[in-house]
């Protein structure tokens, strides 16, 4: 199914060294663009998906036949306007969807890596992209973007990359991923392990995934992606199929009938495998760890931040963004902040918010009056 | 681009020197902090509490959080700013004293403008209407006013001798937002006041 779909891909030769010490051999990156590419080159935007997403941000996913994930703020005459900017978004390295993961075949052993494949992190991501971005002739990007995990990979550009970015907008992410957040992946990842098909990863001759794991690690997964609120306002009590309980274990809410479809249709895109390393990799991410603390990761940056959270995330709370800004404001950062006032969770930054649509578009307005593009 | 400006804060504009660093305590639409940009190339911050303020100031190209004075201006270190502006808001202060304790804290000097409650048409309002006063910047009901914590000159003068705060500067405006000379009377004629204040030097 996959290799019917043409992926653009971008090769590196050199072997890719991961934070664990562990090299990756001839790693590939899928990626996709959208817009033109402009003859300074100053018109990029890369941006970074989150957990579950992939390189198709914009008009309609090829694989899917459904609309990009971003699809709502991505595109020409829309808020990150693909008539003037050249967005990039690449799959993370780890991902299923053409980028180099535990998926993919190893050119060593001509078999797939499975748990073979070497634990990466965000920072291995963001190298991965950098060779991309260079590979694609951009010395500095106007900027970098997105939310949850793509968050991260923002912050991490911003840090490790400060003088190719000139731009870094993170959403409703983090510095470091809490206790309570590794806590959720964790009962994740024990749920695809706990599934005897999983087989210690060792599952791709079958042609038949651990489907039942990864569809209870993403049911666990989508909770915590809403709100309370918003789970009482679409479903509350509602059942399913009838006005009485079925007194039997059957769908009887509208909410499990809910999450049942949302695992359902995940297993059908995704690898279990990469679902292992990329919750893992966002565990295993932590700013503040690093050159004597989050305060000093930031220090002498020359990015124009901004910064969004929403009201519901119990995910990445506001109070998670507001330990960035506290950094970022003692080492006097251009750093901009809004906290958006919504019921929808986490997710509310892949919907249709309008307030931070228009906040977003004011400030990428403000920022093409102060770079060059 | 004076056009768009406040008077009070255009006469604040002039106490700034250039390439100062500031911060606007309540920056609203980001008026002044555009001015100061372009005028004195100064290097700019804001916080407002508004969405919209918001919104306005980083279409200005402009770095502003969304923050409550309140509660927020705890997060800055010591002496980031060269001038913390604060206009017209210590009256909707929840916490005036804590607030203007950490404004000379973040910055050398704090910018501090309020309408003035000794003015002797608010004394008229209440002496002769009985009624609680009501001009140009103090517009609301009693009951839907934001302006919690109204003080008079005389009481914002009181206060800094109190607390050790130096007042650096003092200058009145009229009603037209017109420079008045200071004098015994100011608390009875200023319509708003811009005190300059900072912190007494440890010696």
């Amino acid at each position: 199914m996959k290799s019917l779909i043409p992926i653009d891909k971008f090769q590196i030769k050199n072997p890719i060294k991961l934070d664990s010490g562990e090299y990756v051999d001839s790693c590939e990156v899928a990626f996709k663009t959208y817009g033109t590419l402009n003859k300074k080159k100053t018109n990029a935007i890369l941006v970074c998906h989150a957990l579950s997403g992939d390189q198709f941000c914009s008009d309609i996913n090829p694989l899917t036949k459904k609309q990009g994930w971003w699809n709502i703020l991505i595109g020409p005459g829309k808020v990150i306007d693909t008539n003037i900017f050249f967005v990039i978004c690449s799959n993370v390295l780890g991902g299923c969807m053409g980028s180099t993961g535990p998926s993919s075949v190893n050119p060593q052993t001509k078999t797939n890596y499975g748990l073979k494949f070497p634990v990466i992190t965000i920072s291995d991501m963001v190298k991965v992209q950098e060779k991309l971005v260079s590979a694609l002739g951009i010395k500095k990007l106007f900027a970098v973007i997105g939310g949850s995990m793509g968050g991260m990979q923002t912050l991490e550009w911003a840090t490790k990359f400060s003088n190719k970015v000139n731009v870094a907008i993170p959403i409703a992410t983090s510095y470091r991923h809490s206790a309570q957040n590794i806590a959720f992946h964790e009962i994740g990842r024990q749920a695809i392990m706990a599934d005897p098909v999983w087989n210690k990863g060792n599952y791709y001759k079958t042609r038949k995934g651990p489907k039942g794991g990864l569809s209870v690690a993403r049911m666990i997964a989508h909770i915590t992606y809403l709100s309370e609120r918003a789970l009482q306002r679409k479903f509350g009590r509602n059942l399913q199929n009838s006005d009485f309980f079925s007194f039997n274990f059957d769908t009887d809410f509208q909410i499990e009938s809910y999450l049942k479809h949302q695992g359902s249709s995940f297993v059908e895109r995704f690898d279990a495998n990469s679902y292992l390393y990329i919750t893992k990799a966002m565990d295993y991410f932590d700013l503040s760890v690093k050159k004597g603390g989050l305060s000093n990761v930031f220090k002498n940056s020359n990015v124009n931040f901004c910064f969004f959270s929403f009201t519901s995330d119990w995910l990445f709370p506001t109070s998670e963004t507001k330990t960035i800004i506290k950094s970022l404001n003692s080492s006097n950062a251009m750093v901009s902040f809004v906290e958006i006032k919504t019921d929808k969770g986490h997710d509310a930054f892949l919907l249709d918010e309008p307030e931070f649509h228009a906040t977003l578009k004011g400030f990428i307005q403000g920022q093409i009056g102060k770079h060059e593009i | 681009m004076r056009k768009n400006l406040r008077k009070d804060l255009f006469v604040i504009s002039k106490l700034i020197n250039d390439k100062e660093t500031i911060l606007d305590v309540g920056c609203g639409s980001g008026n002044l902090l555009d001015f100061l940009l372009k005028t004195k190339k100064a290097f700019c911050r804001g916080i407002e509490i508004s969405q919209t303020g918001v919104n306005d100031c980083v279409k200005k190209g402009l770095s502003v959080i969304q923050g409550d004075a309140n509660y927020d201006l705890d997060d800055y270190p010591n002496n980031a700013f060269s001038t913390v502006i604060l206009s017209q808001t210590i009256q909707a202060m929840i916490f005036p004293d804590t607030v203007i304790k950490n404004l000379i804290r973040i910055g050398r000097r704090a910018i501090i403008s309020f309408p003035n409650f000794g003015y002797w048409k608010v004394r008229k309002d209440l002496l002769f209407k009985g009624k609680m006063p009501k001009n140009d910047i103090l517009p609301y009901e009693w009951f839907d006013t934001p302006n919690i914590h109204l003080c008079s000159c005389k009481d914002f003068k009181l206060f800094c001798k109190n607390n050790n705060i130096i007042i650096e500067k003092f200058m009145c405006l009229s009603e037209k937002g017109i420079e008045m000379k200071t004098n015994y009377f100011s608390n009875l004629l200023a319509y708003q006041v811009i005190f300059c204040v900072s912190k007494k030097k440890k010696n």
